[in-house]
């Protein structure tokens, strides 16, 4: 196992940047999800980390040693593909032991690894069959077969759970994990979906339109997101967005600040780090830190548009402002649509972004995020 | 009870319909093969004079065993061989090769190379054969086996090519980067992993160029002009004399020249029907 190192690695395609500039450094074992919407350049990065695409610029380690130019068979790494193109024409057990033929190991041992990684992974009564006889959970779990047989420096994953359906995934998610912490092998994940950065990262890189927005443990990410993006794009559902201004006296002429919404409702919230009275501001709210109140006079009205009950949980759509908010509660709501509510915000969750620039500020209790670690 | 009936008869009208229309399309196709074996059969007496017959009274085996053993036709067959075979294999490799750089990779000029392999193949023939031989004559390659087989290969791969590229494209990328990430070189992914899977593809493209140099006639007849150097469709010509034609013969003959394009297509024809429906179910 080893450390990866990414260096200023830069990505065009003639005048077309794909990457700008990505520096990360991913420590010995640690399992990292690339996640971001289509197009992010977090394929293109797992990718150029394979050997399967040329770096404009820039470098890529692994364990201490450049691979710019190395191809893809000299880097010792395995790699699970969505579609796991497993070879159509050789059995599971050929499958699994190729890159070990590849690499001239002696026949027992082949043997040996097979048997092991079979029984790891529930593969034992299959070995002979073809790909074409398989399901899709035994074809993906293969392709994790093939890559954990080889014991490779780093495991890279390309959205390997995206065909399969959402209870197989849910399953697949965990015993990735599992095998993460058996193996503790270096683990380079992509996917679009949130919820498994969510579930199976160490640490989350939310990438967009080529950039890594933001860096950190899922926890940290989903509490203090950098800004309007990772806010809107880690959650589900997810989070609210109210534009307004930002104010630092209320009406009463106490030392609050607060947001004005479009429609002059004030929200409070904590002092804005680096924040300036009437500026542009978005204040953003997790679904579950917008409660629904009896009392008219300490929440805010809001039209009910939808009930959309989740089992565990209800989701209220409500019209606040003129925007759509959606609201998490554990309650049994039965309100008629149209009908108005009263919410409040919890001010210690809610967030603050700079419109204009898009960054969160913030509250000054909080430590710059230049300070953390 | 009455409308089940019914529909049973109009189902058996539909199917009744449907197969008469195919045994019709059938027998359309193979009439003229039917009709080589018939005269090849006939006795040269009763040829002319029994006149339009289904099955000749008498059949004979005697056309073939002229063919085979008093004429010069065991030669032409065994250079159609040569040829052919020859042209098939040089092309499908080429065609391989070209077709998978197509399907693969993106370099500069590659719109222009397949305008220009498109260009090649709108000319009729006929209008190259005299610069074909100009180019060839100074090369000592006319009235040579060689210079057909360059001849074809140059004809056959631009088509071949594009037969080959829609195989590869129908294959995912992915399975030759794994494979490349196994422990591969490109070129031993290609032949390892792709190469197997496209079989069926290597095979459509073989019989195609194999027939089509099989039966090629036109640069035969012009760039060849020995017995020596004749292929079978030159040869079948020499049973027309002055006076008059051996149609008996002829027939023998052109029914000698089926067998091995029927056994080259036995050979590959479970690899053609999957190559002709690939990709028509999803795997």
């Amino acid at each position: 196992m080893a450390s990866i190192e990414i260096a200023n690695a830069r990505k065009s395609y003639g005048a077309v940047d794909v990457l700008h500039g990505i520096d990360l450094n991913i420590s010995d074992g640690e399992f990292i999800v690339l996640v971001g919407p289509s197009g992010c350049g977090k394929s293109t990065l797992l990718r150029m980390i394979a050997g399967l695409e040329d770096i404009t610029s820039g470098d890529i380690s692994i364990a201490g040693n450049v691979v710019n130019d190395l191809q893809p068979k000299d880097r010792d790494i395995a790699m699970v593909f969505q579609s796991y193109a497993l070879y159509p024409h050789m059995s599971v057990a050929e499958n699994m032991s190729y890159a070990l033929t590849l690499r001239k190991t002696a026949k027992e041992k082949i043997a040996d690894a097979i048997t092991n990684v079979a029984d790891i992974l529930g593969l034992s009564a299959l070995l002979e069959r073809r790909p074409k006889a398989l399901s899709g959970g035994q074809r993906q779990r293969v392709a994790m077969g093939r890559a954990i047989v080889r014991k490779p420096q780093a495991f890279l994953f390309d959205e390997p759970l995206s065909n399969l359906d959402a209870r197989l995934r849910e399953q697949m998610r965990t015993e990735i994990r599992k095998l993460h912490r058996r193996l503790g092998a270096t683990s380079v994940y992509v996917t679009h979906d949130q919820i498994e950065a969510m579930t199976m990262a160490d640490r989350i890189v939310a990438m967009h339109d080529g950039i890594i927005q933001q860096v950190g443990s899922p926890v940290e990410i989903y509490d203090h997101p950098a800004n309007i993006f990772v806010a809107s794009f880690i959650g589900s559902p997810a989070m609210n967005f109210l534009e307004g201004t930002y104010e630092t006296k209320d009406d009463n002429g106490s030392d609050g600040a607060g947001i004005c919404l479009s429609d002059g409702s004030l929200v409070p919230v904590l002092h804005a780090q680096g924040a300036t009275t009437h500026q542009a501001a978005t204040l953003g709210a997790r679904p579950e830190h917008i409660t629904i109140v009896s009392d008219a006079n300490s929440g805010l009205a809001a039209r009910v548009d939808l009930i959309e009950p989740m089992g565990l949980s209800t989701l209220v759509h409500a019209t606040l402002a003129d925007k759509p908010i959606k609201i998490f509660t554990m309650d049994r709501p039965d309100y008629a649509v149209d009908s108005t509510i009263h919410v409040s915000f919890d001010m210690e969750k809610v967030h603050v972004f700079d419109t204009k620039s898009e960054l969160r500020l913030p509250p000054i209790t909080e430590p710059h995020p230049s300070h953390r670690d | 009870m009455t409308l089940t009936g019914h529909t049973s008869t109009r189902k058996m009208l539909y199917w009744g319909s449907h197969y008469l229309m195919i045994a019709a399309f059938v027998i359309f196709a193979l009439f003229p093969l039917y009709w080589l074996l018939k005269v090849s059969v006939t006795p040269n007496d009763i040829l002319y004079t029994e006149g339009v017959r289904m099955w000749p009274s008498r059949t004979t085996w005697d056309n073939y065993t002229f063919v085979l053993t008093q004429s010069n036709f065991p030669h032409y067959f065994m250079n159609s061989v040569i040829v052919a075979g020859t042209t098939a294999a040089v092309t499908t490799v080429i065609a391989a090769l070209t077709g998978y750089a197509f399907s693969r990779f993106a370099f500069r000029g590659k719109v222009i190379i397949v305008a220009l392999m498109l260009i090649t193949q709108m000319f009729p023939l006929v209008m190259l054969i005299a610069p074909i031989f100009k180019i060839l004559a100074p090369l000592g390659l006319t009235d040579s086996l060689t210079g057909l087989i360059i001849v074809y290969t140059a004809f056959n791969v631009p088509f071949a090519t594009f037969l080959m590229q829609s195989f590869f494209d129908g294959i995912p990328k992915d399975l030759e980067e794994a494979a490349m990430i196994d422990g591969n070189t490109r070129f031993e992914a290609f032949r390892a992993i792709i190469l197997p899977l496209t079989l069926p593809g290597v095979a459509a493209t073989l019989g195609f160029v194999f027939t089509a140099a099989w039966s090629e006639l036109l640069f035969a007849l012009m760039l060849v002009s020995s017995e020596s150097a004749s292929t079978f469709p030159v040869g079948l010509l020499s049973f027309v004399s002055k006076f008059s034609v051996d149609f008996g013969q002829m027939m023998a003959a052109g029914v000698l020249a089926l067998i091995p394009a029927c056994l080259f297509f036995l050979l590959i024809q479970r690899y053609l029907v999957q190559g002709l429906t690939a990709g028509a179910v999803k795997g």
